[in-house]
């Protein structure tokens, strides 16, 4: 970050930006709940050019025993992005980010799940990162909290996530690959609709105060559609058989020895 | 069997709401029901489920989660571990729950647990106490509880056992009946099923279709259509 210098002209004539948004426009986002059988509840999310998908198990009992916690139940996230999902290879496995990352959303979602109700457990998220296009983080964030919910777990409300940002000196929403890696400000937030709380706020460069202002404004606005979007994913896993996908999985009895 | 109050019967609601966490419930004026919260007076769900309003309080049926035990209910187990006083037995629960030698129909010696039952047993047992937090408490010691042997075990989702047993029990007792299978049904989900071969995988076949369409109205009616059907076929 803080602007690599390119010959990329970010914001065109028309105020337009690489892909053709405007300064304030999201790009498109898709979510599909309920799309993996074997886990309690999962969820699909392509936002752009990123694709993510996200797994919850549980709550279910605690290992390691140490980490387990008597009053309240452990909200364990795991983000991982594939090797294919970016450009160059990225090399398998545990790093720096994405722990980072990991904790960032284990604790954003702990603010919105009752985890009061299950002392003890543990409830595991997974987020693969299929293919990344910057957002990724965003994007696990909300897939997320659509598959908690499928799972059943209960929560004050879904947790809604985009980022904003400053290319060529002006404030943009939902920035994509070559605006963050060429721009001068990226800011990923994790936000409650219903309290308004921020659950999530990372800043990645230098705003001045009224650019985070109004960043973060912009970055309200565009979370409350997430979560609209959010809410019509799940809704739509249960309402007609007919037109859910063919991929959806419907529940299915286990045999057990 | 004992059945757990009922939640969405059959006929008598049509329009099924579905909800989803965070969604606004009522303002003011009901008590706040299970599957539910409330803040600042006002009521939101707090699971994706189908929402219930009843005159006096609001809820949601949960669509999916795991079983959390709750004193009373009658679950179907399997040992997992042996130990010396106790076996430990997996409820399809995210708690493990140890069946205490005081609480089997036999008179066990310290130490000769495993000549009564064995890893992977089926047990059908009877949740006594939960506490705090959530250790739980299970007994073999009542009417009808012991060890099951023969026929088989399936698993449905927790969230879908209150449609399987029905309205004061009216789908089982139509399973059993049209069957002529011998089924217990674990409020953890697991559900026991015995009797001819080929009565068990009808009678497993209508628990799917019940799991399936759990929230689809007159669920009864073509449950006991697709049973009868299959009898038709064989006479």
């Amino acid at each position: 970050m803080g602007g690599t210098p390119t010959d990329l002209k970010m914001i065109d004539e028309n105020g337009l930006r690489l892909d053709g948004r405007r300064p304030d426009e999201m790009r498109p986002l898709k979510i599909e709940a309920g799309v993996l059988k074997r886990a309690d509840g999962s969820a699909y999310v392509e936002w752009g050019l990123n694709k993510v998908m996200a797994a919850v198990y549980g709550p279910r009992e605690c290992h390691p025993r140490h980490l387990q916690n008597p009053e309240r139940a452990l909200v364990q996230c795991h983000y991982n992005m594939a090797s294919f999902s970016v450009d160059d290879r990225k090399r398998p496995g545990p790093d720096r980010r994405s722990h980072e990352i990991s904790k960032i959303i284990s604790e954003a979602l702990t603010h919105v799940v009752f985890t009061e109700y299950f002392p003890r457990t543990s409830i595991d998220v997974y987020i693969e990162v299929l293919q990344a296009n910057a957002g990724t983080r965003c994007a696990g964030l909300t897939a997320a909290s659509v598959a908690l919910a499928d799972a059943g777990v209960p929560m004050r409300d879904l947790v809604a996530s985009c980022a904003a940002g400053k290319v060529a000196d002006t404030i943009v929403l939902d920035l994509a690959k070559e605006e963050d890696n060429f721009g001068s400000a990226d800011m990923p937030m994790g936000y409650v609709p219903n309290t308004g709380e921020i659950v999530l706020l990372q800043m990645d460069g230098d705003l001045t105060q009224e650019e985070f202002e109004k960043a973060l404004k912009m970055d309200i606005e565009a979370c409350k559609k997430v979560h609209d979007i959010q809410r019509d994913a799940l809704r739509r896993r249960y309402s007609q058989k007919t037109d859910a996908p063919e991929y959806a999985s419907g529940p299915e009895v286990k045999g057990v020895a | 069997m004992r059945v757990r109050q009922m939640d969405a019967s059959d006929s008598r609601e049509s329009a099924r709401e579905v909800v989803v966490p965070g969604d606004l419930l009522a303002i003011t004026g009901k008590k706040a029901g299970p599957g539910t919260y409330s803040e600042g007076g006002k009521i939101y769900a707090a699971q994706m489920g189908i929402k219930q309003v009843r005159p006096d309080s609001i809820s949601v049926v949960p669509l999916s989660g795991q079983y959390i035990p709750i004193r009373g209910d009658l679950v179907i187990g399997k040992i997992v571990d042996i130990g010396a006083s106790n076996w430990l037995v997996d409820i399809n629960s995210p708690y493990p729950a140890p069946l205490h030698v005081n609480e089997v129909p036999w008179r066990v010696e310290f130490g000769e647990t495993r000549k009564f039952m064995q890893i992977g047993d089926i047990v059908l047992l009877k949740i006594v106490g939960v506490d705090e937090v959530k250790r739980i408490g299970v007994s073999m010691q009542d009417h009808g509880l012991r060890k099951l042997t023969g026929g088989m075990v399936i698993e449905v989702s927790p969230s879908k056992v209150p449609r399987v047993i029905g309205k004061n029990g009216s789908m089982i007792q139509m399973l059993k009946n049209l069957t002529g299978c011998r089924i217990y049904v674990g409020q953890n989900g697991r559900i026991w099923i015995d009797g001819d071969l080929d009565n068990i995988i009808k009678a497993v076949q209508a628990i799917k279709m019940v799991e399936e369409e759990a929230h689809s109205l007159g669920l009864t009616e073509k449950v006991k259509r697709f049973l009868e059907e299959g009898s038709r076929m064989e006479a």
